[in-house]
């Protein structure tokens, strides 16, 4: 059987490969700290299967992800000068391979989707093949390595080694991003376990009137919409709604379909993104480099798309979610 | 309602625009603190929220493969295909921006796109090329919105086709987060799923405002020509 944790280990490994290739770029302007900050977190990677399995301590591995904190935050992780391929380079790739070029990454997601509808009958003597509590994982990353044997069939790079190496130019530029999500998934779990879901859920239920279906619904969705509004992002909304309406009142008192709730909930923050500056990079960036007069100017432009999109994931929450 | 200070915190942090790793992990401590958590299980938390959080960063499995399709000229081979849609009017330039984005997006390849790769370079001058071959002259306030949709279809083209990968950090923060939780056990491809029909809405409500973003830029055009006519009329006299 295919586990979790060895797709696991596999981006522990690509961590490691990108931090070796870093140590070892000599005109890295960042070199150590950043080699550092990829090495650990491919280690933190690989240890974790011991934490999650009960077998070795996790505060050893929270020291480690406050060092990748520290690391990230004060500069020591950079972004080096990585040769890729030029402009016309490029172009003249374009006109040979054309739409060609597309078919690696359709690859991907063909291989999961097929993968996780036969995953029920793929299996070797009664033990089946794919995690059954993770199959959407283990074949996204079987997809992910189809993809690049596609890509190297088709292009024939000079190196084998080119996915690696691109792939560390894309790393780099993401930089400490890349565990953001990690961070804010903690971050939600730590305030659940401190009760801020309970908290909000209280000033919430004073706006609720009890038993009444259509209120939760609209709490949970103008409730996400307002948090992402305030906070910039849907991803740290999520566990505080979730936790005050989402999962209590919605899903335990209501009988919701988790999948349709929650998916249709993180929707209805997006709608948020869509209305505020604390999305900067969405919101901010675009109209200064459009070198806009009104820098609020790409925020108008999306709320006459948000607010109806926000009424339609309500209406299609109510709908589809109970029955 | 102690416990709120660290979602305050969060809010301010973001505000003022600190490291959000950092205001991640001070409100993070924070809450545990108030929430009456000693600093050994605190670490504790932020190991093991991390070791069951993983599955969030899988897209860097992605990563290889758009690597190499993009040093072959991914980039390019799109800006190609995007400039068929050139002999349109500006809404259904942008039109057909949002539906490539959104489709592309949806298997996984938001790296085709974004406000420098393709808003900046590609999708805004098209657009204005447009309302220039219509209008003649291209008076500054209907430039500033047409940069202002230009912008716009690229968020919301990414926002609502990327949800229904699966690889995607939002449904895996989902997956996660409630997995974690509640112990329930939900599949990605489900919530991928689900986020289906609320692309084809927002395609639908974004589709129809840029269709009737060319008759908007009409009438200010020819309020523009008034105003213009008033005023040569003004200095004639």
């Amino acid at each position: 059987m295919i586990n979790v944790e060895a797709v696991y280990w596999l981006i522990g490994i690509l961590f490691v490969a990108w931090a070796s290739l870093i140590a070892a770029d000599t005109n890295h302007p960042r070199r150590w700290g950043s080699s550092a900050f990829w090495g650990l977190l491919g280690l933190c990677f690989f240890y974790s299967s011991w934490v999650q399995a009960g077998t070795a301590p996790g505060w050893i591995l929270g020291v480690a992800v406050l060092i990748l904190v520290v690391l990230a935050s004060t500069g020591l992780l950079g972004h080096g000068k990585h040769r890729s391929s030029t402009g016309p380079e490029r172009e003249s790739y374009a006109k040979r391979f054309g739409n060609k070029l597309f078919i690696p990454a359709l690859t991907l997601p063909l291989v999961t989707v097929i993968l996780v509808l036969a995953a029920p009958v793929l299996n070797i003597g009664g033990t089946p093949l794919l995690d059954p509590k993770n199959t959407t994982l283990v074949a996204l990353a079987i997809g992910a390595v189809a993809a690049v044997v596609v890509a190297l069939l088709i292009l024939k790079p000079k190196n084998p080694a080119t996915p690696i190496f691109e792939s560390r130019r894309i790393l780099e530029s993401i930089g400490w991003a890349a565990l953001l999500p990690q961070m804010l998934t903690t971050l939600g779990i730590l305030f659940t376990k401190a009760g801020v879901g309970t908290a909000v859920g209280n000033l919430a239920s004073g706006l609720l009137p009890k038993g009444s279906l259509i209120a939760g619904v609209l709490v949970y969705c103008i409730g996400m919409f307002l948090f992402t509004v305030l906070m910039g992002n849907g991803f740290a909304a999520f566990p505080i709604m979730t936790a005050a309406i989402g999962w209590p009142v919605l899903v335990q008192t209501f009988h919701g379909d988790p999948a349709i709730v929650f998916a249709i909930g993180m929707l209805a923050g997006f709608c948020g993104t869509l209305c505020t500056p604390m999305a900067a990079n969405f919101n901010l960036v675009p109209s200064a480099l459009l070198e806009m007069k009104n820098k609020y100017g790409v925020i108008t432009a999306q709320v006459g798309t948000a607010i109806p999109l926000l009424a339609v994931n309500i209406a299609l929450m109510y709908f589809l979610a109970f029955h | 309602m102690l416990v709120l200070i660290g979602v305050l915190l969060v809010i301010v942090g973001f505000a003022i625009r600190l490291n959000p790793l950092i205001v991640v992990t001070v409100a993070g401590i924070v809450t545990a603190l108030l929430g009456g958590m000693n600093p050994a299980q605190i670490l504790d938390a932020f190991g093991t929220g991390f070791a069951s959080s993983r599955s969030v960063t899988i897209f860097v499995a992605v990563l290889p493969v758009v690597g190499i399709i993009e040093f072959f000229g991914l980039q390019e081979q799109a800006k190609i295909l995007i400039g068929r849609l050139a002999k349109l009017t500006a809404g259904r330039v942008l039109i057909g921006y949002l539906a490539v984005r959104q489709i592309t997006a949806a298997v996984g390849l938001n790296s085709i796109g974004g406000h420098a790769q393709t808003v900046r370079p590609l999708v805004f001058p098209m657009a204005e090329g447009a309302a220039l071959r219509r209008y003649g002259h291209v008076p500054e306030k209907i430039s500033e919105k047409i940069k202002g949709h230009s912008a716009a279809a690229d968020n919301v083209g990414v926002f609502f086709g990327e949800d229904v990968f699966v690889a995607v950090g939002s449904i895996l923060l989902i997956t996660t987060f409630v997995d974690t939780t509640y112990h329930l056990h939900l599949e990605p491809l489900q919530l991928a799923l689900w986020a289906i029909p609320t692309a084809i809405a927002a395609f639908l409500i974004h589709g129809f405002r840029l269709l009737r973003l060319d008759k908007q830029l009409d009438k200010e055009y020819r309020e523009y020509e008034l105003t213009a006519q008033k005023e040569a009329a003004g200095e004639a006299k």
